[in-house]
């Protein structure tokens, strides 16, 4: 079963948390990973190959740059994820 | 078929002496501040780098070498005179040819060692020293010295935000002669040609020769997609390097990743789950990354400064430019 749009949030919001330190509570769909969660280019890449892990999904560089919010970041995942 | 004798070379090898060599200018991030728009804060935030070492004019790849080699040669108790084999590991030796490691080995005096350079980036280092390994043991040379020597200041685009502060010079150098044990565990080492773009020299010589680009030729590289090949990637080969050597990262003291960037060094290390008693080598912050020399330079300042003692047990790990990557465990010297 692919993880909710719910889930992948809550799981992003975790993800981010242990990566950056980042209240869970403050990680919302229109946050800007680099502007609102001080999410660096560098700790982004952290965060995508937690995200790979846990939701099953391939996320590849050229596409990195492309996730700029979370809303962006859970619409990619749900869109790539492998259903189990 | 006529017979060939077999070679006759020590049971195994093993690093016997380290030396480094440190440029007298150094650089803080203030002087990198005057060619881009950046700040200290960001530069430490992303990098851990606060100061690097620029070569003088005087300061060449030959000079920084021989300096090294020579605290080297005197911490491993041989002779120049002693020493069979120099291989210099560069990607910053500007005269194509003959290979530096001639000039080199003839400076401090070596009497005709076989000497030759190799090219494979910030694996540099792990490269020569398991050709090193192997002609020790093979008989072919009984002390070989391997030198890793680097002046990226002169392959730095100065304007490039994202590189600028990256890049420093200097030397390392180690003596690799027998051991009656194995000292220096076999190498997990490979090259990942698809993935050559991702740090390169802009362009080639020959086209800013004629005129095609009007820019000194610099390292580039994409600094994302770098950054997950040498955590994730490299951090299944440290891995494999220690699985090699049959030791887990429980038997290991010291942690000398190539110094590329400290952000790199602390990811690998959570990814790697080293235990808190291993010490890990963090020149990065005042030496920059300077690639092939950065190991040796690494291990040399741990040893001088006591964080590391002869005897440990090292892990090491090169990664870079190619893609190329070489680790293995070793004994300190």
């Amino acid at each position: 079963m692919a993880a909710t749009q719910e889930e992948i949030v809550s799981g992003l919001a975790e993800i981010v948390n242990e990566i950056a330190g980042i209240p869970v509570e403050d990680v919302e769909l229109d946050k800007s990973f680099t502007d609102d969660l001080d999410v660096d280019s560098l700790s982004m890449v952290e965060v995508v190959v937690a995200a790979e892990e846990r939701f099953d999904v391939k996320i590849p560089d050229d596409d990195v740059k492309n996730l700029k919010t979370v809303g962006d970041a859970a619409e990619y995942i749900a869109k790539n994820q492998v259903a189990k | 078929m006529a017979k060939i004798k077999p070679s006759k070379g020590a049971p195994y090898a093993r690093i016997m002496g380290v030396g480094g060599y440190r440029p007298v200018r150094v650089v803080p991030n203030e002087v990198i501040l005057e060619t881009i728009d950046s700040s200290d804060e960001w530069i430490r935030s992303r990098s851990g780098i606060a100061t690097r070492h620029w070569a003088s004019e005087e300061e060449t790849v030959s000079a920084m070498s021989v300096e090294a080699a020579g605290k080297a040669i005197a911490d491993a108790g041989v002779s120049p005179q002693q020493i069979g084999g120099v291989i210099v590991a560069t990607v910053s030796h500007f005269k194509q040819t003959p290979a530096v490691a001639t000039e080199i080995a003839d400076k401090i005096g070596a009497i005709k060692p076989a000497a030759f350079d190799v090219s494979a980036g910030c694996a540099g280092f792990g490269y020569a020293l398991t050709l090193a390994k192997g002609m020790v043991v093979d008989g072919s040379a009984e002390y070989v010295l391997v030198i890793g020597v680097e002046r990226l200041s002169d392959l730095t685009d100065l304007e490039d935000r994202a590189t600028a502060f990256l890049f420093g010079d200097g030397a390392g150098a180690v003596v690799v002669g027998p051991a009656k044990e194995p000292m220096i565990g076999p190498t997990v080492w490979g090259s990942e040609g698809d993935k050559a773009d991702t740090i390169t020299q802009t362009v080639a010589w020959t086209e800013y020769r004629d005129g095609t680009v009007d820019r000194f030729p610099a390292i580039t590289q994409e600094g994302q997609a770098v950054f997950r090949w040498a955590v994730f990637e490299m951090a299944k080969v440290a891995q494999q390097a220690l699985d090699a050597a049959g030791i887990s990262a429980d038997d290991l003291d010291v942690f000398i990743p190539h110094q590329a960037n400290m952000r790199i060094i602390d990811s690998m290390v959570k990814t790697l789950k080293l235990p808190e008693h291993v010490t890990v080598a963090r020149d990065v912050e005042t030496t920059g990354n300077t690639s092939a020399a950065s190991i040796p330079l690494a291990m040399e300042r741990l040893l001088a400064t006591g964080q590391a003692k002869s005897g440990d047990t090292a892990l090491v790990i090169g990664f870079g430019a190619g893609l190329v990557y070489a680790a293995t465990v070793v004994t300190l010297p």
